[in-house]
């Protein structure tokens, strides 16, 4: 295909993607280092028949003037970056020197809004990648095995937790798992605790956020493995056999080893799904137990006063995540494609 | 069909076959649960005093005269006008799919058929823009389409799905495309076709599998999206999932928990029938990516 012809066919979709891909990458580190205009002040002398006083008040209409010349606010630098809402570097640094102890240090730090997202974002994103790999492989092990008239049936069931939309996946188990709930009163039967309530509990909360991850997205391993079952050779099984392997043997020996393409495809996918954890956070409405990156930004952004610098802040810090988290495969792509060029 | 050798013992087997259940139980369960729950009254769907009342609704029968009561349902649709939520929903997911398969395929029609080394990088800097978290882009919408004065109505809400669902439907049909031979579209060309009319006569009549599968996913982010219709549509546009988190917050307060419940399952509802029709689609899209690579 000649380079005009390529052009011309990849030009809306590249278009689309600039526009409203990586121009709002740029927008969001400009309005970064942005902060919003501060009032305009005056003074105002007010003389009585007790004399004067002066007066300081806020300027509407002159405030409305700066905002309206220059929407973006003024040019801050770094600051918002470094307040307490973000990377909070003066506090740290401060409660680095005050701190008595190593456990007191720490409860400051997960004190700080960001910090408390980034713990329970990595902990939620490296507690339910692996298990639910583990689960999907077990499931897709076991459907395998199944009779053929009832595997279509298995796999309708067990895709719907991961196409039901998230925020109602996440509603449906959190009525569920209520204290009022089937669940939540059969869990506090249990614990013989009538009061045990997921609301009040920091742990429980952080718990059920994590297997409602493992619910929603075990199918997709599940479906994944499934399918590269299928491909698996019928021969090496045999010879496996013939030289005595048991049947964990060859799981562990010749199936595993054989998906193991899949298991890096299935753990990339989700670590990036999973680093972006929002819905649960809004349907269990947790928030006072566990936030993570994207809620804070969405919470900046709603509401009533739209924290757009703040939000922006957030945005880039959490590119940055992400940045972080894929680049040994980018490495690795760059590396194999380096090696094919050869 | 499995050997002999490969048969497994019987409490394996067993084992087996009481964790495919168990799994089931856990997959579906909730969903029936909800569904029999929201044709009750609060009282019942919450039973602190004998989880037995959900199944068979005394508090329902007590209020409604009859173990079933579809007043969640009214409240949702006729009180609350949930229907309105329920078209900008269907007007968001058709065009939604309709634009970005047609700029999708073009793109990924062309990336299959160059050989040129920009083609890797596109992809990949596809791969990163999947990477990226809706969210932060969206902070990057906000300010812009204030000043523009295009936050809050439907167009600008279904753009924005679209771009973000580019890099997705790329990868997809891409791979597509390289499955379908380059001769018949080479020889297309040989008999004096350009690329757009070799693409038009040869390529389309053949690619409706892998652009079927495609639209099924372009569909599904449509319509579960959450992130971009609750923070760039107004209250007045809102599609079906920004209105049931925004049900969340009044109805607690009102004591309406029913009528979020009731607009779950009728959420729920499209996806269940999608699901029992694609399946075979939704599987073969979800492998594809992963086969390829």
């Amino acid at each position: 295909m000649k380079h005009k012809t390529f052009f011309w066919f990849f030009l809306p979709t590249g278009l689309a993607m600039f526009m409203f891909i990586a121009l709002p990458i740029v927008s969001v580190v400009i309005q970064s280092v942005y902060a919003p205009h501060e009032a305009v002040i005056i003074e105002v002398e007010n003389c009585g028949p007790f004399g004067c006083t002066t007066e300081t008040t806020i300027d509407q209409e002159a405030t409305a003037a700066v905002r309206e010349a220059q929407p973006l606010g003024r040019f801050v630098g770094l600051d918002i970056y470094l307040d307490r809402a973000h990377l909070a570097v003066g506090e740290i640094s401060e409660a680095w020197a005050t701190a008595s102890s190593m456990g007191e240090f720490w409860d400051v730090l997960f004190n700080l809004p960001f910090y408390r997202a980034l713990a329970f974002t990595l902990t939620y994103t490296f507690i339910c990648t692996p298990a639910l790999i583990a689960l999907g492989l077990a499931i897709a092990l076991a459907v395998n095995s199944l009779h053929r008239h009832f595997k279509g049936l298995a796999i309708f069931f067990s895709l719907l937790p991961m196409i039901v939309t998230p925020l109602i996946g996440s509603l449906i188990l959190f009525w569920m798992i209520d204290s009022r709930g089937i669940l939540g009163n059969f869990i506090s039967y249990l614990a013989d605790d009538p009061d045990l309530s997921l609301k009040a509990s920091t742990p429980l909360m952080w718990i059920s956020l994590i297997v409602y991850g493992i619910w929603s997205s075990a199918p997709f391993a599940f479906v994944v493995f499934y399918a590269g079952l299928q491909t698996l050779p019928s021969d090496q099984i045999e010879a496996a056999q013939i030289d005595g392997a048991s049947r964990w043997e060859q799981v562990r020996y010749v199936v595993i080893p054989h998906l193991m393409p899949l298991v890096t495809f299935v753990a990339l996918i989700q670590i990036m799904d999973n680093f972006k954890v929002l819905e649960p956070i809004i349907g269990f409405q947790a928030s006072a137990h566990a936030t993570s990156l994207s809620w804070i930004i969405v919470n900046d952004l709603g509401g009533e006063t739209r924290q757009l610098s703040a939000a922006a802040t957030t945005s880039v810090l959490t590119i940055l995540g992400v940045a972080i988290l894929l680049s040994p495969v980018l490495v690795r792509t760059w590396r194999d494609f380096k090696s094919g060029a050869h | 069909m499995a050997s002999k050798a490969q048969r497994m013992p019987a409490g394996l087997r067993l084992a087996s076959s009481a964790f495919i259940i168990f799994w089931l139980i856990i997959a579906a369960f909730p969903f029936f649960w909800t569904f029999w729950g929201s044709f009750k009254v609060e009282l019942d769907f919450f039973s602190i005093a004998d989880w037995t009342n959900a199944l068979v609704g005394r508090s329902t029968q007590a209020t409604h005269g009859s173990p079933f009561t579809a007043a969640g349902y009214e409240g949702a649709w006729v009180q609350n006008e949930f229907w309105r939520n329920v078209i900008n929903t269907f007007v968001v997911c058709v065009f939604v799919v309709t634009t970005s398969l047609t700029i999708g395929t073009l793109g990924g029609y062309a990336l299959s058929r160059s050989g040129f080394r920009y083609v890797i990088w596109l992809l990949i800097i596809a791969l990163i823009f999947r990477a990226l978290p809706q969210v932060t882009l969206v902070a990057g919408y906000m300010l812009p389409f204030f000043e523009w004065n295009v936050w809050g109505i439907l167009p600008t809400a279904i753009i924005v799905l679209v771009a973000m669902n580019q890099p997705f439907t790329l990868w997809m049909l891409h791979s597509f495309f390289q499955n379908i031979p380059k001769e018949l579209d080479e020889s297309a060309k040989v008999d004096g076709c350009t690329q757009f009319q070799a693409f038009r006569h040869v390529i389309i009549p053949v690619m409706w599998p892998g652009v079927i599968t495609t639209g099924m996913f372009s569909f599904l982010l449509a319509y579960n999206d959450f992130i971009v219709t609750s923070l760039l549509l107004s209250e007045s546009n809102r599609t079906m999932i920004p209105e049931i988190a925004a049900f969340l917050g009044t109805t607690q307060t009102e004591g309406n928990v029913m009528f979020a419940v009731a607009a779950v399952v009728s959420a729920t509802a499209p996806l269940f029938v999608l699901v029992m029709f694609f399946q075979r689609q939704i599987v073969s899209g979800l492998t594809a990516g992963a086969v390829k690579g």
